[in-house]
């Protein structure tokens, strides 16, 4: 093995080096048992590249940046970095190669300051760290970075766009010049993603680093990539130069024959009496600060009310409080003019659903079988329970197989643990769950968080669907085009409170911007 | 990823996975179960003592004439009772380790309350079925704190029931030793014996007595109440994932308090019948670790109700053989607690190997990302 170009030294390279790598893989294939993840795939990653992978949830993806990157023995195929055979055994070989990743969740230890964080990342930390040494190391190393993270700072007090600057800094701070980035965008802001985005883009034109992107988002491919390739079931299907490529020719690479649900028209005569009111709700936050601070809020019938906002002011809080999972501590919320108290009754008698954000976390639960996942709204009446009290096992596999066809949830069977599920197909198991029945009122937050083009598509058109047949929809996202898309109304909450309303239909960006970061 | 073989089997495919993930919750308990006896052995050969000797006269202590068998099962009656006190509250997510207190406070419970019944001389089966009543309302209510601190108050519910054991102790020693105490008691403070009309008798043609029927019974209700009810299901989703309960509307603190007083109930039956059907009086001989026993034999049955019932059965001939093992081979009592405390840091460890084996794993399952 050869690896001449891999990099030796950690103290900052003279401006102007080029030292980034390049990357290949040949005939990538990674078989588990009977089943074929990765087939034959090869791509060429040139040194200073900043190439996308696309690829639908499943497609492979991540299968192939784990044989990268050593997580996983590919059944056949060859690593080439730098045009020499590379054998990766590890990540720590991947390391030693130069090659790092950027996870989709952050990796950093939140109650460590910045500095702390990049420190023990390294290998060769001795027993006792010397930290005034430490810390003029990484102030030098910052000074020829083109982006910079408060070092002295908590973890857990930085926004979440200067978590990813730092996950980056910290790949760049081991010298690692060829970055897989999962998803990193998933977890910031429009704003933020085109910052970090955008500096990496620099730091590729300049030619200090290579850059693999796993994603999902068309935009970001055409903004900033200039290669891309394109996986479909474990296969390479195509892919070339950005610039002559248009967003429909890779959106049919990706999904292949698959047909996409357009998304769902706005039905402008939609009437209906349902209404969902919130008045003066206040939800405590930790350290005794209202993190929801006298929301009023009217949802009619057939409306999207889009809540846009940075994360962390008070949205999650909101949404938690309407589930039950949180206690509000004032303030009422009523349907229909009727007080309404978060318990399964209520939920049953308004007809109230909701799509949480993470739902493995919020709405499932893991160990549990897809179909008894799927009866958690109705396990309690007929005819899954008789006299309310006995189950009937067989009904619940009866209605659940039902649900999975016409949702089309890809699972090996109804009795599969959810977890052994992709996200998308959770997703459209709970979709399945929560949508099924007459619905009044929806709460919906994040619903398209880390899915990928296909499923949000159809996932964005169900909610439409729930509105276009009365419903009324609280719709809460950071994804500000999303909620611009669905909603007929925008409100924007900045620190707890709601700052703003208007209808979607004048909503200009630049002001709820403004009001987004609180002004 | 997706499966690029057809698959034209998916229901013979899908029922492979189940025997496979059975397989698994079978295997892996088996395999901590031998690896622990060959540690155990080692300990053995250390002592110098032939372990081929000692697992011998350990099944023949445990199972190998009517006698022993006998002797296993009388033993195995307060543990099933105990393993489904924790079993239970495991099924809901709570750790709930107060199963000794429980079973303290109930047996005592019974014998106090026997003392003004018996001497109305009120009808025996009646008294019988206050008493066994009794404990369970005593044992049930003390381990429900436990449930509402939890929900309540936040308080962790492995601390609590383990402080609350203490305190249950304390409660009987309190009164043992004073204002119930027999005065005939002169050497270890008791109360007064409920005398022998009023002793639980034995299963008919043995002499084990009913509460290995209680608590078989038990374990099958409570395997029907968790697997086959609303009620049951509703505690594994709150036991699987708290937030997804509550975002259902369940209720969460009714759900913990409830299991949690069914498992001080089974706890405190158990005291009932070592009051009821052994011992005729409470005093500190209730306090003989059936309640932390309980504990690994829930772990072992992987807190399933009716496999609790063998698993126990295996407790019990350990606990069996014990006299045999220390008169033939000269070795202390607590040999056999030093089996069970391998057993059960073992059978801990074991717990992170599961989904270890590409075996066991379905391979049409896998649509992970």
């Amino acid at each position: 093995m050869s690896l001449s170009a891999a990099p030796e030294q950690t103290t900052l390279h003279p401006p102007g080096a080029k030292r980034a790598i390049s990357l290949e893989t040949v005939g990538m294939t990674k078989i588990f048992g009977s089943l074929v993840a990765l087939e034959d795939v090869s791509i060429t990653v040139e040194a200073g590249e900043f190439h996308a992978l696309l690829g639908e949830n499943g497609a492979g993806k991540s299968t192939l940046v784990k044989c990268i990157m050593g997580f996983y023995q590919p059944t056949r195929g060859q690593l080439m970095i730098n045009g020499h055979e590379a054998t990766i055994r590890h990540p720590k070989d991947a390391s030693a190669a130069g090659v790092g990743m950027v996870y989709q969740h952050f990796t950093l230890v939140p109650c460590l300051t910045a500095a702390e964080n990049m420190v023990i990342t390294r290998t060769d930390v001795p027993a006792v760290i010397d930290w005034k040494k430490e810390v003029a190391g990484l102030e030098a190393f910052m000074e020829g970075m083109p982006f910079r993270v408060p070092l002295n700072r908590l973890v857990s007090d930085l926004s979440a766009g200067e978590k990813q600057k730092l996950e980056i800094l910290r790949q760049l701070y081991l010298d690692e010049r060829f970055l897989i980035l999962d998803e990193p965008t998933s977890v910031l802001t429009p704003a933020e993603s085109d910052e970090v985005l955008g500096l990496l883009r620099q730091m590729t034109e300049a030619g200090d680093i290579t850059i693999l992107m796993i994603t999902h988002k068309f935009r970001e491919v055409s903004a900033f990539a200039d290669r891309v390739s394109v996986l479909r079931r474990g296969r390479y299907v195509g892919g070339g130069a950005v610039s002559e490529l248009s967003t429909n020719e890779m959106s049919r690479m990706m999904i292949g024959e698959a047909e996409i649900r357009k998304s769902a028209e706005r039905d402008m005569t939609v009437t209906s009496p349902t209404s969902l009111t919130l008045s003066g709700v206040v939800v405590a936050g930790s350290e005794g600060k209202a993190a929801v601070d006298h929301v009023d809020l009217t949802v009619q019938g057939g409306e999207i009310v889009g809540i846009a906002g940075v994360s962390g002011n008070g949205q999650s809080e909101l949404v938690e409080a309407l589930a039950g999972q949180r206690p509000m501590t004032g303030g009422s919320v009523a349907i229909n003019g009727e007080p309404f108290d978060c318990s399964r009754g209520a939920y049953h008698k308004f007809k109230v659903f909701g799509l949480p954000e993470e739902p493995l976390r919020n709405a499932a639960v893991r160990r549990m079988s897809v179909a008894e996942n799927i009866a958690f709204r109705s396990f309690d009446k007929p005819p899954l329970a008789s006299l309310g009290w006995w189950l009937k096992p067989s009904e619940m596999r009866t209605k659940a197989a039902g649900l999975i066809e016409r949702y089309r949830v890809k699972t090996p069977s109804p009795e599969t643990p959810i977890e052994n599920l992709s996200g998308g197909n959770v997703q459209r198991a709970i979709l399945a769950r929560e949508l099924s029945h007459e619905v009044n009122v929806l709460v919906v937050a994040n619903p398209c968080f880390g899915l990928d083009f296909a499923s949000v598509a159809e996932i964005r058109a169900q909610i439409m669907d729930q509105r276009n047949n009365g419903a009324a929809v609280l719709l809460v996202s950071e994804d500000l085009d999303e909620v611009l898309e669905l909603s007929d109304r925008v409100a924007v909450m900045s620190e707890g409170r709601i700052t703003h309303v208007a209808s979607a239909a004048k909503a200009d960006r630049n002001t709820i911007g403004k009001y987004m970061a609180g002004h | 990823m997706t499966a690029v073989t057809t698959d034209d089997v998916p229901t013979r495919r899908s029922d492979f996975a189940k025997v496979r993930r059975t397989a698994e919750t079978i295997l892996i308990p088996v395999g901590a179960l031998v690896a622990s006896a060959l540690i155990f052995s080692a300990f053995l050969l250390v002592l110098g003592k032939s372990p081929i000797v000692y697992f011998e006269l350990l099944w023949r202590g445990g199972f190998g004439t009517a006698f022993s068998i006998q002797n296993t099962l009388q033993r195995s009656a307060p543990l099933i009772l105990t393993g489904l006190a924790f079993a239970i509250p495991a099924q809901i997510g709570l750790v709930m380790i107060g199963a000794e207190g429980a079973l303290v406070l109930g047996g005592f419970g019974a014998a106090a309350i026997a003392i003004p019944l018996v001497s109305a001389g009120i009808w025996p089966p009646l008294t019988m079925l206050l008493m066994a009543l009794f404990a369970m309302m005593a044992g049930g209510a003390w381990i429900a704190i436990v449930g509402w601190l939890r929900h309540a108050r936040g308080v962790n519910e492995t601390i609590s029931s383990l402080l609350m054991t203490y305190i249950a102790i304390a409660i009987m020693n309190f009164f043992v030793e004073g204002m119930l105490r027999d005065p005939a008691s002169q050497n270890k403070p008791s109360t007064m014996p409920i005398g022998s009309d009023y002793m639980v008798g034995d299963i008919p043609g043995t002499a084990v007595h009913w509460g290995l029927g209680a608590g078989i019974v038990l374990a099958i209700a409570l395997q029907i109440l968790m697997g086959r009810t609303t009620f049951g299901f509703a505690a594994r989703v709150t036991g699987g994932n708290p937030r997804a309960a509550l975002a259902q509307g369940l209720p969460v603190g009714t759900l913990m308090v409830t299991c949690t007083a069914i498992a001080g109930a089974c706890a405190g039956l158990a005291g009932y019948y070592e009051v009821g059907a052994v011992h005729g009086q409470a005093n500190a001989s209730l306090v003989a670790g059936y309640g932390f026993t309980g504990i690994l034999i829930s772990f072992l049955a992987r807190h399933n109700p009716v496999v609790i019932v063998p698993v126990a059965i295996m407790f019990g001939a350990i606990a069996a053989s014990g006299g045999l093992i220390q008169r033939r081979m000269d070795m202390p009592d607590a040999t056999a607690l030093v089996l069970q405390g391998i057993i059960f840091v073992v059978l801990l460890a074991s717990d992170t190997l599961y989904g270890r084996f590409a075996i066991f794993q379905s391979r049409s399952g896998g649509d992970r990302t």
